[in-house]
């Protein structure tokens, strides 16, 4: 074995022991010993980026020298670990681009429990991403789920105490749900490990005797999965949340948080119950109308927001809709979609938050009105560059990573055929539309000057600086690259299944 | 289809459980009365897994009289599994709870909805 295979566990026993760290250090000191964990994970986990990419092969790693279910096991294979190194990148960023602001907006006193959450929900993710074992996935699901609630809560003003509460009870319920899928599928499985469910569930599958109990584990499992990462109609716990923690805290929530519950699903999809079994149960289609609507209803809500956070937040309902409905179509083609634009929009959404909160400091307002933005970019043109970029990305021009996601969307649409496509294409259509309309529109006013206020130009600090620049190279690098990236995915998926 | 429920009895009253406390959770307005509903929720989730390990005439697996048959012991797993749900399970509670604490300082009430409408006039 070589000793790069070890780095994913280094990685989750490493973030695991710096929370604890963490949590009886000073706020400065917690800030490093954050930044020092996203660094070296970052740093292991290209490391295992470029064995994977190298030997082209996936590894299962044993944890506790016995194997499961007394030990556990983790997998690591390209999926894994490019989608991990592009999670973790959006971390490091939204973390560097909003750490002046959570220093400034929290009690010093109270700023290492923040950092603890980013270590936990970086804990959470890498557990989701590797693990092999369902019952840890929904170990990991309640700990990522307790970490985003304090990440929502911790303004700890009325609106972000509420918006904790709500968010916690919507995601409980999905928890729960997901845990009964699992127990279920543990008691006509009797395994918890991926491929050892895999290989029962096929032959169940092929008996023919086992299709209600089957699909009961898949629709609860994607019920809660979809209530987790806000699929229309479940949606309504997210704009409270994403608008009412701190830049750092939305960037992570829309980017780090339900992506984590999205790769899962994937995971289970793919790797858990399989293809054949999961295109026979008609669940996809539930997912796909769900999706589709959400495309729509998000584009509409995020049109009607008056604030810019909101339309941000609202914003995040349609692309999650578009995740849902690339993965409802139920073919290899649709869930490399589903996984592109998770990556996508994981790095688009964070650099909207954390410019579009910039955008409100330099302002002047702390009321996040979306007419604030006008002429933005004479007072902050680095934060304005990096919405602009966010904003046309989400519409879809070409050259850019989303612009990938729609033209791969309408190809699996048109491979699938009938109602699938037309629909697909449809929702396609209008949500880019709709995306203009809010998106472009906010864009244009950035660069209209403000002829009420002379523009004065409001020096951005240099940890801000860094995140944005960040952003920024990482969403062209998706998109001007996107070729191999997707390429490399593809290829992925097949040996993942 | 009533014998196979009375046969399946854990099984019937975890999804009987599980069904007041989704309904609890859901129907109360009264943020306790929804994190107590939410236990119930999942304490019937654990039920039915500790119920799935369960085998009758078998005893835990643990060595009293010398190493037994593998046929002389229950499923140890699902054991596992509840205590690890059970430690998640607190944790949530224990947070949920701690919220309450914060809200009601601040509101003066349990009532979500009331809560939900204080806490929009105030500004952002």
């Amino acid at each position: 074995m070589h000793f790069v295979q070890n780095f994913p566990f280094f990685c989750i026993l490493l973030t695991l022991m710096g929370s604890v760290v963490s949590s009886v250090l000073k706020a400065k000191h917690a800030q490093r010993v954050t930044l020092f964990l996203i660094g070296a994970v970052l740093a292991m986990n290209v490391s295992v980026m470029i064995y994977t990419l190298q030997t082209g092969e996936s590894y299962v790693y044993m944890m506790g020298h016995f194997p499961a279910p007394w030990g556990n096991e983790i997998r690591a294979g390209v999926l894994e670990t490019v989608s991990m190194t592009v999670f973790l990148l959006v971390i490091l960023f939204s973390f560097l681009g909003g750490m002046r602001r959570g220093e400034q907006e929290l009690e010093q006193t109270k700023y290492n429990i923040f950092c603890i959450l980013i270590d936990l929900t970086m804990l959470s993710l890498l557990a989701l991403v590797y693990t092999n074992d369902l019952f840890t996935a929904y170990v990991f699901i309640e700990i990522n789920t307790l970490a985003a609630a304090g990440l929502v809560m911790m303004r700890q003003n009325g609106r972000s105490l509420v918006a904790g509460v709500r968010y916690m009870m919507m995601n409980l319920l999905g928890s729960s749900l997901f845990l009964i899928g699992i127990v279920i599928l543990y008691t006509v499985t009797g395994h918890l490990l991926m491929e050892n469910i895999h290989d029962s569930v096929e032959q169940l599958a092929a008996t023919g005797l086992y299709h209600v109990p089957l699909t009961v584990v898949v629709g609860l499992m994607s019920v809660g999965l979809a209530m987790k990462s806000a699929l229309f109609p479940f949606e309504k716990w997210l704009p409270p949340a994403y608008s009412n923690a701190t830049p750092t805290g939305s960037a992570l929530l829309s980017s780090i948080v339900s992506k984590g519950y999205i790769f899962l699903l994937i995971k289970v999809y793919v790797r858990v119950i399989g293809f054949d079994v999961i295109q026979s149960l008609g669940i996809c289609d539930v997912l796909f109308l769900f999706g589709a609507v959400g495309m729509i209803a998000g584009s509409l809500n995020a049109v009607r927001a008056k604030t810019t956070r909101m339309m941000v937040a609202y914003s995040s309902v349609a692309q999650i809709g578009y995740i849902f409905c690339a993965l409802g179509l139920g073919t290899r083609a649709g869930v490399l979609c589903a996984l592109w634009h998770t990556l996508a929009h994981s790095a688009t959404k964070s650099m909207l938050f954390i410019s579009s909160s910039e955008l409100d400091r330099s302002s002047g307002y702390t009321d996040h009105l979306r007419t604030r933005l006008r002429g933005a970019f004479y007072r902050s043109p680095g934060a304005s560059l990096a919405f602009a970029l966010g904003a046309a990305n989400l519409v879809g021009i070409p050259l850019l990573s989303v612009f990938i996601t729609k033209v791969s969307m309408a190809q699996a649409a048109i491979e699938v055929g009938g109602r699938h496509m037309i629909i697909a294409l449809l929702c396609l259509a209008v949500s880019t539309v709709l995306n203009a309309i809010y998106f472009l529109g906010s864009a244009m006013s950035i660069f209209t000057p403000d002829r009420t206020q002379a523009a004065v130009r409001v020096r951005m600090d240099r940890w801000t600086a860094v995140g944005i620049a960040g952003f920024i190279v990482m969403n062209l690098a998706l998109g001007l690259f996107a070729q191999p990236i997707f390429g490399a995915l593809g290829e992925a998926i097949v040996r993942f299944a | 289809m009533i014998a196979k429920l009375f046969v399946n009895y854990e099984e019937t009253a975890s999804v009987i459980l599980f069904c007041i406390g989704f309904s609890t959770m859901l129907l109360h307005k009264n943020l306790v009365k929804k994190i107590i509903g939410m236990d119930i929720m999942d304490t019937a989730v654990y039920l039915f897994l500790a119920s799935q390990g369960y085998i009758k005439g078998r005893v835990a697996p643990i060595v009293v009289n010398g190493v037994q048959s593998v046929e002389a012991y229950i499923n140890p797993i699902p054991a596992g599994l509840v205590l690890t749900g059970i430690v998640v399970s607190v944790s949530v509670s224990a947070l949920m709870l701690a919220l309450c604490v914060r809200l009601y300082y601040r509101y003066h009430t349990l009532d979500l909805d009331k809560i939900i409408a204080l806490a929009g006039k105030e500004e952002v």
